[in-house]
């Protein structure tokens, strides 16, 4: 019988089978453990040169910790776009339709199993940012607030956030079939548009109300906090669970388009 | 034994914008036998098939397992097996590992990936990446794919293309085999030659349109022959020939009549004075009757 239990189980195996998956969270990892380990140095080194740190202790271990979700959604929203991508980049939607001709099913099946695959890097990248940046606070003797509940707090809406991202990615997926161009958007939306828009948002008021629902900020609003906001670039931010609800409508709406656009459309 | 499940495509039509690519097409492919669904490249077959299992819409009419769409199938993959042309496997995925992602959606038990894999003689490199597989073996992975769910139906779209003569044996072997078991085999290919020696029956379509269905038997149009002769002159043997109203052509080895029987061919021959030097009957091959039917562009 097919069934969205067997389906579900499907879409796990497609991710865990293949190499994509761990590759893309090595590198997070890396990446992050070295940024968050990287700034936690400079600001806990600086805090002492300067005879009095320049971002007050208590915010700087929950920002160096922001890093995890900060840096790590590119990986979550890749993994979730090359995951949908790939399907119709090697006609496996011939096969998968095949054992599973109710699409919905498998759209459904996928959003969940990539939304799993997101909290998992959620979690990687957590233990990325709390390691490395937490070990060199207490280096420098700065508290880590490894006791405050605020602290696993953010941890969690971390997670959560990862986990959004990588549904956003699905999503833009099957809105973007095309491998190349996926990741192309995904790139340029994150590391480059995103962050002029939301600088530019922060100049008058009216666009700052605009800007609080560009992704990034809806994310870093899950969050709780971010280097960006510390910037400047922040401007106004939505509550934590506005934030979450923001990235979930995003990642409802390209999943829907997308469903129009190709995912019910003629396998040929 | 399994119980047969009859193939019914009812008025399917297909348009692509402006191009028609399935036209009306009805017929039904019936259990316990082989059925060849012939046409050249472009005639409409993989649309055909592709619409039968769900995976594009018909604009009109439709294709059923006795009845139920593929969709609406409660267990698809274990009523219906298929291996379509394209190639369709991620390259950094092993086989066992592709089969059982489907597999598992399909709610069959996993000891049937290694079962099939074995049939189709892949069992010694199912944890090999597909990606470096031969043309052979992602044609074997294909048909694992297609007896994994052990259906009651096969629909194989070209199976024989890319296999090498020992697959070749083997898979007609195994057609045969799973025809026997009562099962409902479909099979399409451009080349007539290709699959002659392992179907019962033909389907023939040319640009989208049913041309012919019946028994492979019934495509050797016995009531058209062919006569070859030769003379010393053959133009003078030619020309005898057309004032007594046959259609000729010109061969390597004499001269071809078209629609004629030897003994009348020998008595113009005769009566115009000609010694012949070679006289014989000839039938219309299948090849050339498949092709007569589809046409030019069957040569193609």
């Amino acid at each position: 019988m097919s069934s969205f239990g067997g389906a579900l189980q499907s879409e796990v195996t497609k991710i865990t089978s293949t190499r994509l998956w761990w590759i893309l969270a090595i590198i997070m990892v890396a990446y992050v453990a070295v940024c968050a380990g990287g700034a936690a140095a400079l600001f806990g080194g600086l805090g002492d040169a300067t005879n009095g740190p320049s971002i007050s202790g208590e915010s700087l271990a929950p920002l160096i910790y922001s890093f995890g979700p900060t840096l790590g959604y590119v990986f979550a929203v890749l993994l979730g776009a090359l995951a949908t991508t790939n399907e119709f980049r090697h006609q496996t939607l011939t096969p998968t339709f095949l054992a599973t001709p109710r699409r919905g099913r498998v759209l459904v099946a996928k959003l969940v199993a990539l939304t799993g695959a997101g909290a998992l890097y959620g979690v990687l990248a957590m233990v990325a940012a709390v390691g490395a940046g937490a070990g060199l606070l207490l280096a420098f003797g700065i508290d880590p607030q490894l006791g405050d509940p605020d602290t696993w707090a953010l941890v969690g809406r971390s997670v959560l956030a990862m986990a959004l991202w990588s549904a956003i990615g699905v999503g833009l997926g099957v809105l973007v079939p095309s491998q190349v161009a996926a990741i192309v958007i995904v790139l340029a939306f994150t590391q480059f548009i995103e962050p002029i828009l939301r600088l530019a948002s922060s100049i008058a008021d009216w666009t700052a109300q605009i800007g609080q629902f560009l992704p990034g900020a809806a994310s870093d609003a899950l969050v709780g906090a971010s280097f960006f906001a510390l910037a400047g670039g922040g401007g106004t931010m939505l509550e934590w669970w506005q934030g979450g609800l923001v990235l979930l409508g995003i990642a409802v709406l390209v999943s829907v388009l997308g469903w129009f656009t190709s995912w019910r459309r003629d396998v040929t | 034994m399994t119980t047969g499940v009859t193939i019914e495509f009812t008025s399917l039509t297909k348009t692509f914008g402006q191009v028609q690519a399935v036209s009306d097409l009805s017929f039904t492919v019936e259990p316990g036998q082989v059925t060849g669904f012939l046409g050249p490249n472009g005639a409409g077959k993989t649309t055909t098939l592709r619409m039968l299992l769900g995976l594009v819409r018909p604009t009109s009419g439709s294709a059923t397992f006795g009845g139920t769409a593929y969709r609406d199938l409660p267990s698809p993959l274990a009523t219906v097996g298929s291996a379509l042309e394209a190639a369709s496997f991620h390259p950094g995925r092993s086989a066992a590992n592709h089969l059982r992602t489907y597999a598992q959606a399909a709610g069959i038990d996993r000891e049937r990936v290694q079962l099939v894999l074995h049939r189709v003689g892949l069992g010694a490199y199912g944890d090999r990446r597909v990606g470096g597989y031969s043309l052979g073996m992602r044609q074997r992975l294909g048909l694992a794919f297609a007896l994994l769910g052990d259906p009651r139906v096969l629909v194989l779209d070209e199976p024989i293309n890319g296999l090498d003569p020992e697959g070749i044996k083997w898979i007609r072997l195994l057609l045969r085999e799973l025809a026997d078991e009562g099962r409902t085999v479909l099979i399409s290919s451009h080349l007539l030659s290709e699959v002659q020696q392992s179907v019962d029956e033909v389907v023939i379509v040319s640009h989208g349109r049913l041309i012919h269905r019946g028994s492979l038997a019934s495509l050797d149009q016995s009531e058209q022959k062919q006569v070859i002769v030769d003379a010393t002159d053959r133009q003078v043997l030619a020309a005898a020939l057309e004032a007594a109203g046959y259609t000729v052509s010109p061969l390597r080895g004499g001269v071809l009549v078209a629609d004629a029987e030897a003994a009348d061919v020998g008595r113009i021959a005769f009566a115009a004075g000609i010694a012949v030097t070679a006289l014989s009957q000839k039938r219309v091959g299948l090849e050339e009757s498949f092709l007569h039917l589809v046409g030019e562009e069957g040569a193609l």
